[in-house]
């Protein structure tokens, strides 16, 4: 199994370390700092794919540049929690390369002790989530 | 010490108004003894962002259900549960949350099941709070803890399993509760919702199609109770003594439609199937219609 790369491995840590209460608080700050979109990506509703896994409307979109690859999503702020997962993969998939990105485990979501603390009917949109960027990724370096 | 009940004059008609309170009665109450209000959300995190003052939280997932089988937690659960968000025995519970109040509904639903006397529900949830533009904190209340009994859990009275469905099939009547896209069978789950692992699409025969929407305004309060009648009494014809079964999916919007049928139109013998289609659609053997129209057994 490939390596985790460093920003992923650093997220799960994170997690780890702390009490369910705790992992819970630290989502929440995931939440609040998922980045505004790019000026370049604002009313562009039309490259945005719909997360249908999650409960809430969320909406990524995975550029690919120069083999770099960069993660932009929106959730709406009545729904913190999917907030939170895509502002974990934002931070944790953003700057990696392609390559690295698809090597990415599709069970990552379940590493990082949340399914005890947000169950995992939940943390399951997360795994959507990420899945779709990952054939975003793919689509975009095949082409 | 129950609270006396809100008087608003919007709750009068329906047959047990004590069952609702206003935002304007819990702005006046807050912090009276004796009452403790509880949110209980779809989204685990929406408590953390900021939730009305002195509220405590109730997550249906990791704290109503048990973590191992599919099930509720038992009354030694439910009573430490209580006992730790300060709820006694005779506490009056208010319970407001997100979407329409479907998780509020369910967890009251689930205080029925152990008996809790006095549970209301907040008109118009969390969003006519917030939409009122009334306070919301991050404090974490810490209650102290209360001696709340060990109750065992009546599953007899408020709650249908499948072999209780299947065994009246034809007989009472069922109200699906879900969207028309999912009691048709085109999808299993509501539009825009994850994939729930039901097997199969469609509704149980004879069930009938009364989203749990229709029964909401759309500030989220409840229908007046005149609108409520022509639905339930006169669109889907109940009539007193009806034994009545409800379901959806995982048993949070029937919870809706249970508090509806109950508590606002007075049915003595409604039932909340939770298994709902998440069970329905998976189990062997079952029968199934497709379409549009209820079908028949």
């Amino acid at each position: 199994m490939p390596a985790l790369p460093p920003s992923l491995t650093e997220i799960r840590d994170e997690f780890l370390a702390l009490d369910l209460k705790e992992r819970l608080q630290l989502l929440l700050e995931f939440a609040n700092e998922l980045p505004p979109l790019p000026d370049h990506l604002k009313d562009r509703d039309d490259l945005f794919e719909r997360v249908i896994e999650c409960q809430a409307p969320v909406f990524i979109d995975l550029e690919v540049e120069d083999g770099a690859v960069r993660m932009h999503a929106t959730a709406p702020r009545e729904a913190p929690t999917t907030r939170g997962f895509a502002s974990i993969l934002v931070q944790g998939l953003s700057g990696l390369s392609a390559q690295d990105v698809l090597a990415v485990p599709g069970d990552y979501p379940h590493l990082l002790g949340l399914d005890e603390a947000v169950s995992p009917l939940r943390v399951r949109g997360m795994s959507g989530m990420l899945a779709r960027a990952k054939r975003q990724v793919a689509e975009k370096t095949a082409a | 010490m129950p609270v006396a009940a809100d008087p608003a004059p919007q709750f009068r008609d329906y047959a047990h108004p004590e069952r609702l309170v206003s935002t304007d009665w819990l702005a006046e109450n807050l912090g009276t003894p004796g009452l403790v209000v509880v949110e209980s959300d779809e989204d685990v995190l929406l408590y953390e962002t900021g939730h009305i003052p002195g509220a405590v939280k109730i997550d249906w997932h990791t704290e109503l259900n048990d973590p191992v089988n599919r099930d509720y937690v038992d009354g030694n659960g439910f009573a430490a549960l209580a006992s730790s968000k300060g709820i006694a025995r005779d506490s009056t519970v208010v319970i407001y949350g997100d979407k329409s109040n479907w998780w509020a509904a369910y967890a009251l639903w689930v205080f029925t099941l152990f008996g809790h006397e006095d549970v209301r529900l907040l008109d118009g949830g969390r969003a006519k709070w917030e939409a009122e533009g009334r306070p919301f904190t991050t404090d974490a209340p810490s209650p102290a803890p209360t001696d709340y009994p060990v109750v065992e859990r009546d599953d007899r009275r408020v709650r249908a399993f499948r072999d209780d469905v299947l065994a009246s099939l034809g007989q009472v009547p069922l109200i699906d509760v879900r969207s028309p896209e999912e009691y048709s069978g085109l999808r299993t789950t509501a539009p825009a919702y994850p994939e729930e692992s039901a097997l199969r699409a469609g509704h149980i025969p004879t069930a009938k199609n009364v989203p749990w929407v229709r029964a909401a305004a759309d500030d989220g309060t409840f229908k007046p109770k005149q609108d409520l009648e022509s639905i339930y009494r006169g669109e889907v014809g109940l009539s007193e003594g009806d034994d009545i079964i409800a379901y959806c999916r995982i048993g949070e919007r029937s919870s809706h439609t249970w508090f509806v049928l109950h508590h606002l139109l007075g049915f003595d013998k409604v039932r909340n199937y939770d298994g709902s289609w998440t069970e329905w659609g998976s189990a062997v053997r079952v029968p199934i219609t497709k379409g549009t129209e209820p079908g028949s057994v």
